[in-house]
């Protein structure tokens, strides 16, 4: 199967500053990838990349084997939903549907009636004057209807209530089961991701800390607890991504392929939250930590 | 081959986001679980992959790997473009076991009590042989 986002060295400069930096990744198609990380990380500078809103500053970036936004034929396999779901205020819920039709070579008209009809939306109605789940369903339609092969969407859910976030997840993963889609969609709730996503993307402070399937994450990082230790003095092969002490006690969150052997550590699963909190705390608290394990050792 | 039951879906799947357990493993122990407690019997239909994906706002490839382990244990048979359909049982013997099973636990529960163990210390020397007891069945 052919990558659905593949970069290689990926950067984007915003003046001085890079808002991505060495970003490379290879997500196969037929996932639904999360991409999480906290505000300001990058993750709407790495979708604008994939569907080619901008341009990148360093390296490479590929979309299902073309260059983003490169002509009408990579265009209509690339579907875009942009931050807090932008419609148009002044337009129908039908005028956006003929919208679409116009726009769209692939466009599919009975796909698109069928779930205006299902959600229930008035078409005579103007889109500034519906809901904001109504609205997020109205362009999810939108972009759905075009029939991409991959879907890309900018914090779909952020502003949704926690009803309308479930019905457009659940939505969103019918289009998936139905059609064959490959997804990518950004947050920084990852409760929601979890249920929904089955590759993650971890992005903080411009770069990438951890990518992968979800099953091999979780089943490759372990909670250790045991007496204290000082993690230099680990076996290699264990990764340590965070680790806090008392006088006693020392708590790891460790990536290895192999089993943990040694018997002094309690070894629990790690949930996803955890998971991504600790790569999170490892980007943004390092020097805090550091500066406790002194005192430790002191 | 007579099938009456054809669309009956018989099952209803639910999360619980918060028992750690993986979502496909929660759908397996969901099945099999109905499939011991009789709900479920032989030609039953699965709910339909988009059926579940729809209810829950789960990720196909959750229920499809869920459906692909049950067929692999001889539970369930998928026929493409129909559905999937319960073709093996799990009752019997497992049941009959419980009833002596239950008794040795209890005995064993009462000299814990009796050697000075209190709720949480039973509860933590159980979970953690149960787990170096999985650990050397993996090894």
């Amino acid at each position: 199967m052919s990558a659905a986002i593949e970069t290689e060295g990926l950067g984007k400069r915003y003046r001085r500053q890079w808002a991505l930096t060495d970003c490379t990744l290879s997500i196969p198609a037929g996932h639904v990838v999360g991409l999480v990380g906290p505000n300001g990380a990058g993750k709407t500078t790495l979708l604008s990349l994939a569907v080619g809103l901008l341009a990148p500053d360093a390296g490479t970036i590929e979309v299902l084997g073309g260059m983003p936004g490169a002509g009408p034929t990579q265009l209509a396999r690339v579907g875009f939903l942009a931050q807090d779901s932008p419609v148009y205020a002044g337009l129908s819920v039908a005028d956006h549907l003929k919208l679409g039709a116009r726009l769209n070579p692939g466009w599919d008209e009975g796909l698109a009636r069928g779930r205006v009809d299902r959600l229930d939306l008035d078409p005579g109605q103007k889109a500034g004057t519906l809901s904001g789940g109504q609205r997020a369903q109205l362009a999810l339609t939108l972009a759905i209807a075009k029939r991409p092969e991959l879907l890309i969407l900018d914090e779909p859910v952020a502003s949704l209530d926690p009803l309308a976030r479930r019905e457009f997840l659940a939505d969103l993963m019918q289009a998936v089961a139905e059609q064959q889609l490959s997804v990518v969609l950004s947050s920084h709730l990852v409760a929601d991701l979890e249920r929904v996503c089955d590759y993650l993307i971890v992005l903080v402070g411009s770069r990438v800390r951890v990518a992968g399937p979800v099953d091999e994450l979780l089943a490759t990082h372990h909670l250790l607890s045991g007496p204290y230790r000082d993690p230099a003095t680990l076996p290699g092969g264990l990764k340590v991504i965070s680790a806090s002490h008392t006088d006693v006690q020392t708590t790891l969150l460790v990536r290895t392929s192999g089993g943990i052997l040694d018997p002094a550590w309690t070894v629990f699963q790690v949930g996803l939250e955890d998971l991504v909190l600790a790569y999170m705390s490892q980007a943004t608290g390092r020097r805090r930590r550091d500066n406790h394990h002194l005192e430790v050792r002191k | 081959m007579y099938l009456v039951k054809c669309e009956v879906v018989v099952i209803e799947f639910h999360l619980d986001a918060r028992s750690g357990v993986a979502p496909y493993r929660q759908l397996i122990h969901q099945v099999r679980h109905a499939l011991r407690l009789g709900l479920l019997r032989e030609g039953d239909q699965l709910p339909k992959v988009k059926d579940v994906v729809a209810g829950l706002a789960i990720n196909p490839n959750t229920v499809l790997k869920a459906y692909r382990e049950l067929e692999y244990e001889g539970l369930v048979a998928a026929r493409p473009g129909i559905g999937t359909f319960v073709t093996g049982t799990l009752d019997g013997g497992p049941l009959a076991a419980h009833q002596p099973l239950r008794r040795d636990l209890a005995r064993w529960l009462a000299k814990a009590r009796r050697a000075g163990l209190d709720d949480e210390s039973i509860e933590a020397l159980f979970a953690s042989t149960f787990r170096s007891a999985s650990e050397e069945d993996i090894a």
